[in-house]
């Protein structure tokens, strides 16, 4: 099964990090990767996840975060990661 | 690994720069359900469609969630209906029936378009296809969904000169049919040169008789995000800019080949095409138009717009070939006035006429496409138009194809709202000199030589 790229993008703020994980821990989400960077102000962070683990359905899970971005205050993504490979390796 | 540069990349063109899938087209085919009784057939048809695109909007929406992508339609396309109405319907009006059948299917399954109410009538028509062609008025008319074109020629057999002249007056019939909704009618109906089998853009689409039971087609789009990656090489040279293109087209299709397989595999249909064309909507951001001026043109229409539109769709096209594994359609830059606000502009600024778009055809697809005419145009005069594109299309071994509004009430300097992604167009000046005695002519224009080309 591909893996999934969830993106954190908002204004910063203590603890956004600790509330998504908290989100894919309770979901049995596996995180595999994390890169940030703060671009103009904005936290900008990807997380690489595996989520065969989870017992979730997907668009369930989609919608969850981007609510779960809401209540945040930032954008929320979670997405396979096909559409980057696809669009960005040959 | 991704990195996290190339996620942003990504979601930038979908946020900010309205890259999506334009279309899933499923095509069925209707030749199982032929019978000659009406009842029977318009029975066949309506399970047949039901069945085959029972989940094709729902694992639409679920691609669309998981990978974050808008897939703007999700589309129906059958076989001609002329074929597969030939036996049972005996009249027009017979037809109108069938026609009704396909938009409560279209309706039912909840797709928003379905195109094959066609006939392919290149070389001659046989009475099932002249009582199709016959019907689309009343067709179109009654049914909100159901999408029409004819084929009247191509670069093998020629101009059917006699389908010209009927489409004429079905055009003109259809914008009077319609004519308490701005002769919307019109916007559904296409008539085509060279049409392909496999083509998942409406009105255009149908379901040809080389396909297979059913497949899956992808429109791809994304005129905004060359558009911005054509801001980052403003004064570059020739090479900069083609490059720019290329590349661009390239992830734009991946896009599209991914949601076409994923498409295919989940419905259990197999993957027919990707349609590489660019697809402009009239929302600020996603023209066509704005690519050539972002080029180096004042406006789209000025003295260099049909050298950048070459170049345009022939880069698109070999940045998309190499993305996708099995590339068909219509597969080249959309220029309807109607759906491009840059377009619109243009027009209403004075640099657009009907001969220019006429001359922008002869390099890129599909042909003049949603432009709306005043409604005293003559049949004739609509006759004579679709003429002149069939002859580019067939001369030069391309599809072109014709939707014009003759808007009924209205002329020129007065603008008409279609609604949605049909948008809206100023009506446009038509060449007022006649040309009935030349389409009264009947008959056929030969098939054009294939050497001594010139």
């Amino acid at each position: 099964m591909s893996k999934t790229i969830i993106t954190v993008v908002g204004k910063d703020a203590v603890g956004i990090i600790a509330k998504v994980c908290t989100y894919l821990a309770d979901n049995q989400v596996n995180v595999e990767d994390i890169s940030q960077t703060i671009v103009q102000g904005y936290f900008n962070m990807m997380m690489i996840v595996d989520t065969s683990g989870s017992t979730k359905p997907y668009a369930g899970m989609v919608t969850e975060l981007d609510n779960l971005g809401d209540t945040i205050g930032v954008k929320i993504r979670c997405q396979r990661e096909d559409i980057f490979t696809k669009m960005h390796r040959i | 690994m991704v990195t996290i540069l190339e996620v942003n990349e990504t979601n930038k063109m979908i946020e900010q720069e309205k890259l999506d899938v334009r279309t899933i087209t499923l095509g069925i085919s209707l030749l199982d359900c032929c019978d000659s009784d009406l009842d029977a057939l318009n029975r066949n048809i309506y399970d047949k469609i039901t069945r085959v695109a029972e989940n094709l909007v729902s694992t639409g929406r679920e691609i669309e969630l998981e990978y974050g992508i808008p897939i703007v339609n999700k589309r129906i396309s059958v076989t001609p209906i002329a074929l597969v109405g030939g036996r049972a319907c005996r009249s027009p009006e017979d037809f109108v029936e069938v026609a009704k059948t396909l938009d409560r299917a279209a309706r039912d399954t909840g797709v928003n378009f379905l195109g094959g109410y066609s006939a392919i009538v290149s070389k001659g028509m046989t009475p099932a296809d002249e009582a199709l062609i016959r019907s689309i008025p009343a067709a179109l008319s009654s049914t909100e969904r159901v999408c029409s074109s004819v084929n009247i020629g191509s670069t093998k057999t020629g101009i059917n000169m006699d389908a010209v002249k009927l489409m004429g007056e079905i055009v003109r019939e259809t914008a009077e049919a319609t004519k308490e909704n701005n002769s919307l009618g019109c916007a559904k109906l296409v008539v085509l040169c060279n049409a392909p089998d496999d083509n998942p853009f409406m009105a255009g689409a149908f379901h040809g008789v080389s396909e297979a039971d059913a497949v899956i087609n992808v429109g791809v789009s994304g005129p905004g995000v060359i558009k911005h990656a054509l801001e980052g090489v403003r004064g570059e040279n020739f090479e900069v800019l083609c490059e720019t293109v290329k590349r661009t087209a390239f992830k734009v299709t991946r896009a599209g080949q991914l949601v076409a397989q994923e498409a295919s595999e989940r419905l259990g249909i197999p993957f027919g095409i990707v349609d590489l064309s660019l697809a402009p909507t009239p929302s600020v951001g996603d023209s066509v138009a704005e690519i050539l001026e972002e080029m180096g043109l004042e406006s789209v229409g000025a003295p260099g717009t049909t050298a950048a539109l070459a170049l345009l769709n022939d880069q698109v096209k070999k940045g998309g070939i190499m993305a996708s594994s099995f590339v068909g359609g219509l597969s080249g830059a959309f220029i309807p006035v109607s759906e491009d606000q840059g377009m619109i502009d243009a027009v209403n600024r004075g640099a657009l006429t009907l001969e220019k778009l006429e001359a922008m055809t002869c390099v890129c697809s599909v042909g003049l496409d949603m432009i709306a005419i005043p409604g005293d145009t003559p049949a004739s005069t609509i006759s004579g138009i679709i003429a002149d594109e069939a002859a580019i299309g067939m001369i030069n071994n391309k599809t072109t194809a014709v939707r014009l509004i003759p808007v009924i009430g209205k002329d020129v300097g007065d603008t008409v709202e279609f609604g949605g992604l049909l948008g809206h167009a100023p009506v446009q000046q038509v060449n007022r000199f006649g040309c009935a005695d030349f389409i009264n002519r009947g008959g056929r224009i030969p098939a054009p030589i294939h050497s001594f080309k010139n």
